[in-house]
């Protein structure tokens, strides 16, 4: 479980986040979703420790980061997987290698045990046979494997993915956000989404943060997000003629 | 202010690449990799233009002794400390900084414009450790690079001086070993690991700390070339006038 306490974090005089308060849960797929402008990466990035920030405090399991020594954060950052918005894989190295890469950095494991492991994982992301393939000869949707591939390879406790979806078709789109959930339930990951992808919410948001103007707006799940007749959320979520549909079916379901 | 914030961040950048270090089994292949690339990469070219720039130096000197009672050996005499104390240097120290300097920024860049480093980071790797340190140490071999282009900018030299009739080869090998003083090469070297040093690192900082896409990547290689270059330059100047003139 991550705790996340009245976090604020400013760039020079912008005030970026104002004050974000949440926790997001064991097990389950955790989003955070908002406008473009909204803090949602800002956010994201000082959960990875990537940026400090003034004021609030995160903790990762009943530890609070910005209190841990150099040794214990490097320790905690062993512990978190993440997939980036660009994949950002290793370009020097084939996908196996990319896959591989934390292990080597972070067990004592001999190689035919990470052999065997980043086999493993890559028949988890339905890449059998994508090993000495690099990562420019891979689609989109394959980098987006490989690249959750490397995030689980080395069991981590979190796993965060900045807009997964972004630049892939609809199928491929479920099939990595459908991926993300099976992986989450499966190792009892604490799973952390940052995404403008409506049907993601739908299909995987089993914890839903809205955020808005650097500050939280809205939480709670896709099933109340259908229910909820808070405006700021129902504008950007309902924004489209299709969920306006689907929002209104569900309702006359459930009523 | 620009300038005193980037110099501060430059030098905290040297002590971060000294910390945490990364795994050996990991850095030998970094290092191994990095020496192809940037040692044995470089080759080439050192030896092509320190071949042929030899061969100009010797000709302009040959061309420029007109009068008739300075002995020929002196063309081989000018193109030795020419070579050894300037050329293969600092010249070719230029040549590098467009070679490799733009190299090692695009490439540190690239990866930064594409997240690489913050996947880095987010794993706990330091970053600075992992992508400069190597570089740092593949480039403690450039003497051996400097090494070849005197041999070759004095080979050059002699080609030229014999097959353009300028002195005989007696001459030139009388003039290449005249008042030689060791310590000269002694002073090329420090020199050498000096700008080993300003090439492995301002490139990497302008690459690390750069911002924007991949058109910013492009202005920063240029940017780097430039500095990389006033920096050898200064420091020439700086470390002749401590070295020799004392």
């Amino acid at each position: 479980m991550i705790e996340v306490k009245d976090l604020q974090k400013s760039f020079g005089e912008a005030h970026i986040l104002k004050g974000i308060t949440t926790t997001f849960e064991k097990g389950k797929t955790n989003l955070i979703i908002g406008q473009s402008g909204s803090g949602k990466t800002v956010f994201l990035k000082c959960l990875l420790g990537l940026f400090d920030y003034e004021e609030g405090s995160i903790a990762y399991d009943g530890h609070i980061f910005s209190k841990l020594t150099e040794d214990e954060k490097r320790n905690m950052r062993a512990k978190i997987g993440m997939v980036f918005q660009g994949s950002a894989l290793f370009d020097s190295m084939t996908i196996a290698e990319n896959v591989m890469f934390p292990l080597q950095m972070f067990t004592k494991q001999s190689k035919s045990e990470m052999q065997d492991r980043v086999d493993f994982v890559l028949k988890r992301v339905n890449l059998p046979d994508a090993h000495n393939k690099m990562p420019s000869e891979a689609s989109g949707g394959m980098q987006k494997r490989v690249a959750i591939a490397r995030a689980i390879v080395n069991k981590p406790r979190y796993l965060f993915c900045d807009e997964p979806n972004s630049g892939l078709d609809p199928k491929t789109a479920i099939v990595i956000d459908n991926l993300i959930k099976e992986i989450t339930e499966e190792y009892q990951i604490t799973t952390v989404i940052n995404s403008h992808d409506m049907n993601s919410v739908m299909e995987i948001g089993e914890k839903i943060v809205f955020l808005k103007d650097g500050l939280k707006a809205w939480e709670g799940s896709k099933e109340t997000i259908f229910r909820t007749d808070n405006e700021v959320v129902t504008d950007f979520v309902y924004s489209s003629n299709l969920f306006k549909k689907v929002r209104k079916m569900y309702l006359e379901e459930n009523s | 202010m620009t300038y005193l914030h980037n110099i501060g961040a430059y030098f905290l950048m040297i002590v971060e690449m000294f910390r945490k270090p990364t795994k050996w089994s990991v850095m030998k292949q970094l290092i191994l990799k990095d020496i192809d690339d940037l040692i044995i990469g470089s080759l080439g070219i050192v030896a092509f233009i320190a071949f042929f720039v030899g061969g100009v130096v010797t000709i302009q000197t040959a061309l420029n002794i007109d009068n008739p009672l300075i002995p020929k050996y002196l063309v081989g005499f000018a193109t030795r400390q020419s070579i050894i104390l300037e050329f293969a240097p600092t010249f070719i120290s230029i040549v590098m900084a467009g070679k490799v300097g733009s190299f090692i920024t695009s490439s540190i860049g690239t990866m930064r414009v594409t997240e690489q480093i913050d996947a880095l980071e987010v794993m706990g790797i330091n970053s600075l450790n992992y992508l400069v340190f190597p570089k740092f140490i593949s480039l403690m071999l450039y003497p051996f690079v400097i090494s070849i282009a005197m041999f070759l900018g004095i080979l050059g030299g002699m080609a030229a001086c014999v097959y353009g009739g300028f002195s005989s080869l007696d001459d030139y090998i009388v003039g290449i070993q005249m008042d030689f003083i060791p310590f000269h090469i002694t002073y090329a070297f420090i020199k050498t690991f000096a700008f080993a040093f300003i090439l492995a690192t301002i490139p990497s900082f302008h690459g690390y700390y750069m911002k924007g896409g991949a058109l910013e990547v492009g202005k920063a290689s240029t940017t780097a070339f430039v500095w990389t270059s006033v920096v050898i330059i200064l420091l020439n100047y700086l470390l002749t006038q401590m070295l020799l003139s004392a």
